[in-house]
């Protein structure tokens, strides 16, 4: 699992004429081939699709209020006038809001956000965690420290965790990010530390120690590729999970700051007049959970294709 | 196995110290000053130095650790703010109705679960497998709150069939307790029988190529005698242990769960103070709800070494 398509294919190359040696699908094809990443990829181009194209898809501000259009029903012409003074008509596909505002542009808007905590998450805690479970793997004395730390705040329902530091910090996106970062850490750390232990063992790096190598190489040259493939998957999983948690966050309202357009806000504002308007919470339920459906798929697929050792736990 | 166990239980220690110190620093090491951020927007300078000296916040750190595991010890959690009674009491008030939706959550997707997964397993590669399969990731992807309204928007809004929100006390009517908590545990229970489903489907899977069910089969026992009796008894152990997994999800889902239905419970207790700034309150509940979710993962550990006679430490 470990050899890159590089090595795979010189192995190839080099197969023995006569034996019947099956080629082995580079990790592209095999990629490509599996049903979990090809339809978790395609739904997941649609949804990142929906950030550079905002404005094709709506010519109207999400977070313009319009007191004339206030909650109306999906299909619903709305007039709007521009800085001239003309008027023009947009038909609400999802219906507006009780501030008026559309919420069509609303969610095509929101999934920036939800991306953007998703990417930044994944990418933080991945690299913290890397950083802390190679130390704590490979260096005794800190591992029984660290270890016992990340315990400890691995206890610690990562719901409750996020909501008490954003509200003891003050909600902003920054801090929304921060704080569903800080729960996943452990989770990072441990599984890089799980491989560390087990790469530390290996007849490769008890060579490497008794030539001299210097222990940051050893730990950049056997120990950091051996990490890639389950950290991509670990870290797809932990984008999912991050853009469930940023919108539980918002729809509870202790999460990215309302009158910013997200999945959660969008739900959170719809809430109080949710049995005559559902659509103010069924449109972007339905686009955050196409998303991290996909992601959890792609997580999957991945799983299978790079990191077979992982598939065979659950 | 003895000197396992206590190992085990010694283990607690370090995590729920650990738990401590972090749920205390929490409040203190936060950007800003705690007492002026307790004591909000509308406070004077004498008000804030009042309330830095009632809390013992002008203290050195240790000293207030030292002063903050000291009334731990004692069981006293401290006084909300908001309340001003102990929020030792207020947790009282609250347990019932959340410990009634996390065990009729429990219920509810280990009996349609475990049923579920084990016929998947039977049948492996049958449609029916196939749903289960799909359902299972499928379920782990739509947010609680999400089931949660499409459940009260069919059931209760256009069939009428169930309240929208709300709870009743088991000492007003069993029954309308019961009634008023279905919505609420199938909307929360979602996610567990995708879990466990999912869990079982695999232990299962994995006992049925057992010597001893080739055995089972030649003696020419029944289908069903061979699933219950023989296979899904070998396989529950693991399906026990996903339940250790499954209290960090029913923490969270339940918090949600109670913030959708209005239900009085933890979450509900939680999330109010979060948004009141009462802080003794948010700090003992997220101390509470760590200790619980160590304690039961203790517990589970326990009887899956007590119950597994293979299991040898």
């Amino acid at each position: 699992m470990t050899q890159s398509s590089a090595s795979l294919n010189s192995i190839e190359e080099e197969s023995v004429e006569g034996l019947n040696v099956v080629e082995r699908p580079s990790i592209w094809s095999r990629l490509i081939k599996h049903p979990s990443v090809l339809i978790g990829g395609i739904l997941i181009l649609f949804i990142v699709a929906m950030v550079p194209g905002a404005s094709y898809l709506t010519p109207l501000d999400p977070t313009e209020i319009n007191p004339r259009n206030r909650n109306k029903p999906p299909g619903y012409e709305a007039v709007y006038k521009t800085d001239e003074g003309e008027r023009y008509t947009v038909v609400a596909k999802m219906g507006t809001d009780k501030l008026g505002r559309d919420v069509f542009s609303r969610v095509v808007y929101g999934a920036r956000v939800s991306l953007m905590v998703g990417l930044s998450v994944a990418v933080i805690s991945v690299s913290i965690g890397l950083f802390i479970g190679m130390f704590a793997g490979y260096f005794r004395l800190v591992d029984a420290i660290v270890m016992r730390f990340m315990d400890g705040l691995m206890a610690i329902p990562s719901i409750l965790l996020a909501i008490a530091l954003v509200s003891l910090s003050g909600a902003s996106l920054f801090t929304v990010i921060i704080a569903i970062v800080i729960p996943e850490i452990p989770r990072v750390v441990r599984l890089v530390r799980s491989i560390v232990l087990s790469i530390r063992e290996e007849p490769y790096v008890e060579a490497a120690i008794s030539v001299g190598t210097p222990t940051a190489k050893i730990l950049y040259r056997h120990v950091l590729p051996n990490t890639i493939a389950p950290l991509i998957v670990q870290g797809t999983f932990i984008c999912g999970s991050a853009i469930l948690l940023e919108a539980i966050l918002s729809f509870l309202g202790v999460g990215v700051p309302p009158e910013i357009p997200t999945w959660g806000n969008i739900m959170a504002q719809g809430r109080d007049l949710f049995q005559i308007f559902p659509h103010n919470i069924f449109y972007p339920g339905i686009f955050l959970t196409v998303t991290v459906l996909a992601v959890n798929m792609l997580g999957d697929g991945l799983r299978d294709t790079i990191d077979p050792r992982m598939s065979r736990e659950i | 196995m003895w000197s396992y166990l206590l190992k085990r239980v010694l283990a607690v220690i370090p995590v729920l110290l650990v738990v401590t110190i972090i749920v205390f620093l929490m409040l203190r090491l936060t950007p800003g000053d705690p007492a002026a951020n307790i004591a909000g927007d509308a406070a004077t300078t004498q008000d804030i130095e009042k309330l830095r000296i009632e809390l013992g916040l002008n203290e050195p750190l240790p000293v207030q650790f030292a002063i903050y595991v000291k009334n731990l010890a004692k069981g006293d959690f401290g006084e909300s703010f908001y309340y001003k009674r102990p929020v030792i009491s207020m947790v009282a008030d609250s347990v019932e109705p959340t410990l009634s939706l996390a065990l009729f959550t429990i219920f509810f997707a280990c009996l349609i679960a475990v049923p579920l997964g084990t016929l998947a397993a039977f049948k492996q590669g049958s449609w029916l497998d196939r749903i289960v399969m799909a359902f299972s990731v499928i379920g782990f992807s739509v947010p609680v709150f999400v089931i949660g309204y499409i459940l009260i928007y069919v059931l209760s809004v256009k069939l009428g069939w169930f309240p929208v929100q709300g709870y009743q006390h088991i000492g007003d009517g069993i029954l309308g307790w019961a009634y008023r908590l279905i919505l609420p545990s199938m909307t929360l229970s979602v996610i567990f029988i995708a879990l466990i489903a999912r869990m079982t489907r695999t232990s299962v899977l994995e006992v049925l190529n057992e010597d001893y069910i080739r055995t089972a089969r030649a003696k020419g026992l029944s289908q069903s005698r061979i699933l219950i009796k023989h296979a899904l008894r070998n396989a529950a152990v693991p399906i026990v242990t996903i339940i250790g997994i499954a209290i960090a999800i029913l923490i969270s889902g339940v918090v949600v769960t109670e913030s959708v239905f209005v239900i009085p419970g933890l979450g509900l207790l939680t999330l109010d103070a979060i948004q009141g700034r009462d802080y003794p309150t948010v700090q003992a509940l997220i101390f509470l709800f760590s200790v619980v979710y160590v304690l039961i993962n203790l517990i589970i550990d326990v009887i899956y070494t007590l119950l597994d006679p293979r299991i040898r430490y």
